[in-house]
């Protein structure tokens, strides 16, 4: 395998870049780590909820009587057991959370407004118990009419989901409610100027499915309510902080009386943000009494947590002869679900931004619809958009005759470019990644009939935002470390790598704890991949902190200044020679003093990271079309990724090789299929298709490190970006297997082989 | 009707529990004998995270009942390591990190130990299909096949 | 709560008095994969469960007048263990052997998905291509029918009351036969056939194919037993115009529907697609034996 590529700039160090074994891995091989669904408490109920099988309905009446009077069934909550919560106001925040959407989201009001929709909870002493209760629910619906699509949803004479719904970003401001909660809109330079400039221009519609995170792990929690007021929830979440914000909030809580707990987290991608079943089972814990677990279904997942949005999208490209791009355009059509909020921020900000460009005009709209409210997934809103951008791109360099690469290197960003959103950049790697794509065996090895290679680029801003860490270090010298992101695909190890980097202590001598809300200060969620980047940087903070103690009790035992105390291979040792000769004092030396020498060593850190950096990443890969069914076969995969500095090349490369296969899913099979009464017809793993282990080669991976300034170790988030160009990179190899353009996901076998059928009619008809 | 008395052996100690016909074995393990490492991702036989050996054959525990267990011998995720010494497949699936969540990891293992029983020099084909039941969203599956492949050569080796 | 009953009978007339005798909806459990999934959506509401796997040679693979005789227990993996009877068979162990994962393989029985009655069965239109039948048990004693007269719709079948399909007999078969199934999936496994295509065939010394049995899958409410498309190949060497015979044959007789899996315009040419492939490997394998 070619080897990765390493800038100058990074140092080697003993565990930092180095493949060590995650702390909670033995857990997690012997069944003994603790899941959502995991804990089981003393007494405790189960809950279940009763779900609309209406697309859009009014809710005239629920009649819970005859499941109260049920033996076993504790509590029924609804509409009554929540308050209405005033709506905000925008400008939003880049993840909305207007409590007025939330509160109906996780239990239905006036309306219920997709398929899945919860409309009232049971608490029992089975499941079976629960199950057999919600039958005895009556509710009476008013069916209304429904929509699904976004660009009927638009139409004048589309059903409308929320009557107090007036699209923002447009003047004069509507006096009619819309489906449209939003147009966003982005420019930079002079687009009219651009296209006439420019020797061809491409303009293409392109549409997606809306695919879901396909999260192993079902929602699940526990909760416990208590006569005080207090409360704890133990869940599978991305966040338990933001959790808690925003339980306490939908429940009229204060933060501080409701503890939530942060379990082993079974994937969420984005997923697991946002509450479902949460405030339901806190409130059938506080009006029963009784622990409450609520486990999601996996048909409950499927119909009633975030898909991502399902897309329209318009790219419109022109270059010059020799391949620059001379202006850009988008319009972007996203499904936001019931309510408002699809991923258009980031999409505008990234779509183009792998690109040096000086034109570029991006119009957004954010579309309500009879469907699960979306949830981010991976690079939320991004991969849509880049399918078009890069499908248009690589239609001019196929028409110009240009390498799909070398179109890229005359346009790439580099160190000094300012994207659509006006952020200049720093050192970033794109250059040097397209590089090095060309240099791979991947990229000139030979290929069969029916075969062909297709190359994407894609584009993510890593998240930074708030985060606490605390670490304590015992009296034998072992460390603890407590951070607050739940660890979905190795963080642990990552952290303790920094720590006992920064410390110059064993690995095994760190043990990293997840944190309750009530043990650690406000931790931002994990995602956007900001974890190992502004969670990192906390915790080398902290471990900076905790060394400075270590040097100011090492000063005051040699009657020196802590300025003439170093940190060195894990021992306070004198600055240099001049300042006397004292034997170096080790971490457990010190920590067994702790007593004598000033009490407990700790070292904290409360941030709000900012400088995080672009990550770019190119896929290339190659499949085999069987022009007889449309069945696509993938042959070959390799993930280029700008990643800045690995702190754990295992995970890193897990990152990208389990985005890119999501972003095989996403191409070829994976999608929402709606009946015509608004019902989903695959609500489960067998209809629904993600990639199994068969369908997928092995996935390359080669590391590009360019170190970003703004991080101690040079760290750039790496987890979203291999889920923008499988997409399109995918497509591309499609097309060149069969000769024909294509613009539609997912390319499944029937769409596939028509678009084949049809091709052969046209050229025979020529 | 009253509840069904079950007895069986897991992981080689004898148990016992009461259960309704209609839960599965899954449902069983889990929340009547509280052992909580077999894990319930569909509940419909399309993820194999729930995967055990029953009677020494590699089954979804979600589409067997609890109450056809009488008498057989159950093998779970909580039985694969031997005291101290986790099984050759547990230590590389550390070492090659092929887990990041670790949802599917208990089934994957099962499913891997199988198939090595069944067959110890398998191609990466034969290990891909035999664990096409064994659904992983965060891998991308090259880890698990990386790690599954090295364990078969590490204990032909040492066979 | 509504109890379900359970019962573990071990001689064939306990069960069928079980089932003849039920009050309300009584199932056969045997290797569950089906109707566990089913019980959990309420699309089954069982009132007693009979578990048939107790009762002797309901296990059992065993060579009868020159054919097999298959227990209805006997799970997919079983028979895929089985040397001789994959190498008879092996279209009719290879489409079994596609139904779900390797742990559905564990417990999932041809009987069970004969009479789950989906359309889109995998071992179905294998058996039928193979001539197999049915040996059922029920409160008039005994009968052996063609498997295709099982599923009479989506889910229901021929049996009567108190009747449940004890074991399928795969016959003997001439020398230079072979058989074969393919199904079409969008992905590589884990998925229902969008088509399935069953075909069983014996040449002559010259090459040329003197018997041929055809059926599809997942393009009619039952499996198909084509008779036509099966006259399309008989006395010729599977030439292409043959073959293209057979292609437009298989097509011609699909009632396909269009649904979450598939377009019936799909389903149509694929089941001409699958026809020729499954001829030329049936017949590969015919030349071996």
């Amino acid at each position: 395998m070619p080897d990765d590529v390493k800038s100058a700039d990074i140092k080697e160090f003993k565990y930092v870049g180095k493949r060590n074994p995650r702390p909670d891995g033995v857990d997690k091989v012997t069944g003994r780590a603790k899941y959502g669904a995991d804990l089981l408490l003393p007494g405790m109920l189960y809950g279940r909820v009763l779900r609309s099988p209406h697309a859009h309905a009014k809710i005239i009446s629920i009649d819970a009587s005859e499941a109260l009077k049920l033996a076993g069934v504790k509590a029924v909550v609804t509409r009554d057991d929540f308050k209405d919560l005033p709506k905000a106001q925008p400008p939003f925040g880049p993840m909305i959370h207007d409590a007025a959407d939330v509160t109906r989201n996780i239990i239905a009001r006036e309306k219920a407004l997709y398929d899945g929709h919860a409309v009232a909870a049971v608490a029992a002493t089975s499941e079976a118990i629960a199950k057999k209760a919600l039958k005895l629910i009556k509710v009476e619906y008013e069916v209304l009419p429904h929509v699904i699509d976004p660009v009927d949803a638009m139409k004048d004479d589309a059903p409308i989901l929320h009557e107090d719904q007036f699209t923002v970003g447009v003047e004069p401001k509507p006096s009619k409610p819309s489906n449209v909660f939003r147009v966003m809109k982005a420019e930079k330079g002079d687009v009219e100027k651009g296209f006439a400039e420019a020797d061809i221009i491409i303009d293409r519609e392109f549409k997606t499915a809306a695919v879901h995170q396909g999260y192993i792990e079902p929602h699940a929690c526990v909760a416990n309510a208590s006569e005080d007021g207090s409360a704890e929830l133990w869940c599978s979440t991305q966040g338990q902080f933001n959790f808690r914000a925003v339980c306490a909030t939908v429940l009229g809580m204060p933060v501080g009386k409701l503890k939530v707990t942060s379990s082993e987290i079974g994937g969420g991608f984005g997923g697991k943000l946002p509450v479902y079943g949460e405030p339901l089972a806190i409130r059938l814990s506080q009006k029963a009494h009784r622990p409450v677990k609520m486990v999601m279904t996996r048909d409950e997942v499927f119909r009633s947590t975030g898909p991502t949005s399902g897309s329209h999208v318009r790219i419109k490209i022109g270059a010059k002869n020799d391949g620059r791009i001379v202006a850009a355009e988008g319009v972007l059509t996203y499904q936001a679900g019931a309510f408002k909020g699809a991923g258009l921020a980031a999409a505008i900000g990234c779509m183009f931004s792998e690109y040096d460009l000086e034109n570029i005009r991006i119009v957004g709209y954010d579309v309500c619809v009879n469907r699960p409210k979306v949830a981010a997934y991976r690079a939320p809103g991004v991969p849509m958009a880049a399918f078009g951008v890069e499908g248009v791109i690589n239609e001019i360099a196929t028409k110009l005759s240009i390498d799909p690469v070398d179109i890229r290197l005359k346009n790439a960003a580099k160190q000094g470019t300012v994207n659509v959103s006006g952020i200049k950049y720093g050192p970033i790697g794109f250059i040097q990644m397209l590089e090095a794509v060309k240099a791979h065996p991947h990229y000139n090895a030979p290929l069969g009939k029916n075969q062909g290679r297709g190359f994407a680029a894609g584009y993510w801003m890593h998240a930074g935002g708030m985060s606490c860490a605390t670490l304590n270090v015992q009296d034998d010298g072992t460390v603890n470390l407590l951070e607050g992101n739940p660890d979905i695909g190795g963080s642990r190890a990552s952290m303790a790598a920094m720590v006992a980097e920064e410390l110059g202590i064993p690995y095994d001598k760190v043990r990293v704890t997840i944190a309750d809300t009530a043990s650690l200060g406000f931790t931002l969620f994990t995602a956007g991949s900001r974890v190992t980047y502004a969670t990192g940087m906390a915790v080398v903070e902290a471990a900076r902190n905790a060394i400075k103690v270590c040097c100011d009790r090492a000063a005051a035992a040699w009657g020196v200044t802590p300025d003439q105390v170093k940190w060195e291979e894990g021992h306070a040792k004198p600055a240099s020679a001049n300042v006397g000769d004292f034997a170096p004092m080790s971490l457990s030396e010190l920590a067994k003093k702790a007593p004598m020498m000033g009490g407990p060593i700790a070292g904290h850190a409360e941030i709000n990271a900012t400088g995080q950096g672009p990550a770019i990443g190119a896929h290339l890969v190659d499949v085999e079309t069987d022009p007889e069914t449309g069945f696509v076969k993938l042959l070959r995969y390799t993930v280029f990724q700008d990643v800045g500095c690995a702190i754990s090349p295992d995970y890193v490369e897990g990152q990208m090789q389990g985005g890119a296969v999501q972003g095989l899913g996403w191409a070829l099979n994976e999608e929402y299929v709606y009946n015509a009464k608004g019902q989903l017809q695959n609500a489960g793993f067998l209809d629904y298709r993600m990639p199994v282990a068969s369908d997928v080669p092995m996935i390359d991976t080669v590391m590009i490190e360019e170190p970003n300034p703004n991080h101690p170790y040079g760290v750039r988030g790496v987890g979203e970006t291999p889920i923008v160009p499988p997409q399109a990179a995918v497509i591309n190899a499609v097309e060149n297997s069969v000769g024909l353009r294509l613009s539609e996901l997912p390319m499944s076998p029937p769409k596939l082989l028509k678009a084949i059928e049809d091709g052969r009619l046209k050229k025979a008809a020529e | 009707m009253s509840r069904h008395h079950v007895t069986t052996t897991i992981n080689g100690d004898n148990v016992e529990f009461l259960c309704d016909t209609e839960q599965s074995l899954l449902d069983c393990i889990r929340n009547e004998l509280h052992m909580t490492g077999t894990k319930e991702g569909c509940g419909t036989g399309d993820c194999g995270a729930c995967s055990i050996m029953l009677d020494g054959r590699l089954v979804c525990s979600c589409l067997a009942l609890g109450v056809e267990a009488e008498g057989k011998e159950i093998m779970t995720i909580e039985g694969m390591a031997q005291g101290d010494e986790l099984h050759p497949l547990q230590e590389n699936f550390i070492k090659f990190a092929a887990l990041q969540c670790g949802i599917c990891t208990p089934g994957v293992l099962i499913a891997a130990r199988a198939l090595l029983e069944k067959n110890p020099d398998p191609t990466e084909t034969e290990v891909r299909f035999w664990l096409a039941g064994n659904l992983c969203r965060c891998t991308g599956y090259d880890k698990i096949i990386r790690a599954v492949m090295a364990t078969a050569a590490q204990l032909r080796a040492t066979a | 709560m509504d109890d379900i009953r359970y019962e573990t009978p071990t001689s064939v007339n306990a069960a069928v008095k079980l089932l003849a005798g039920a009050q309300g909806v009584a199932k056969v459990l045997n290797g569950g994969t089906d109707l566990l999934v089913q019980m959990r959506a309420d699309v089954v509401t069982p009132t007693l469960l009979v578990d048939i796997k107790k009762i002797a040679d309901m296990k059992v693979i065993k060579k009868e007048k020159g054919g097999w005789r298959i227990g209805a227990s006997v799970s997919g993996a079983e028979m895929g263990e089985h040397p001789e009877l994959s190498k008879m068979w092996p279209g009719v162990v290879e489409a079994t052997e596609l139904i779900g994962s390797t742990q559905v393989q564990g417990r999932a029985t041809m009987a069970g998905n004969l009479c789950n009655a989906s359309p889109g069965a995998d071992s179905v239109p294998a058996m039928i291509a193979a001539g197999a039948l049915a040996a059922i048990a029920g409160p008039n004693g005994k009968r052996e029918i063609p498997v295709e007269q099982i599923p009479v719709s989506p889910g229901k079948t021929s049996l009567a009351k108190g009747e449940f399909v004890t074991s399928i007999y795969l016959p003997k078969r001439p020398k230079k036969s072979g058989d074969a199934y393919l199904r079409f999936i969008p992905r590589t496994e884990m998925d229902i056939a969008v088509v399935g295509c069953g075909i069983s065939l014996t040449l002559d010394k010259s090459k040329t194919v003197i018997a041929a049995r055809v059926a599809l899958g997942a393009v009619a409410p039952t499996a198909l037993l084509l008779e036509d498309a099966a006259q399309t190949i008989i006395g010729t060497k599977l030439e292409d115009a043959a073959l293209d015979a057979l292609a437009a044959a298989c097509s011609a007789a699909c009632r396909p529907i269009d649904d979450k899996r598939g377009t019936k315009e799909f389903r149509i040419k694929i089941a001409g697609v699958l026809a020729r492939r499954v001829a030329l490997i049936a017949r590969d394998r015919a030349l071996k034996n």
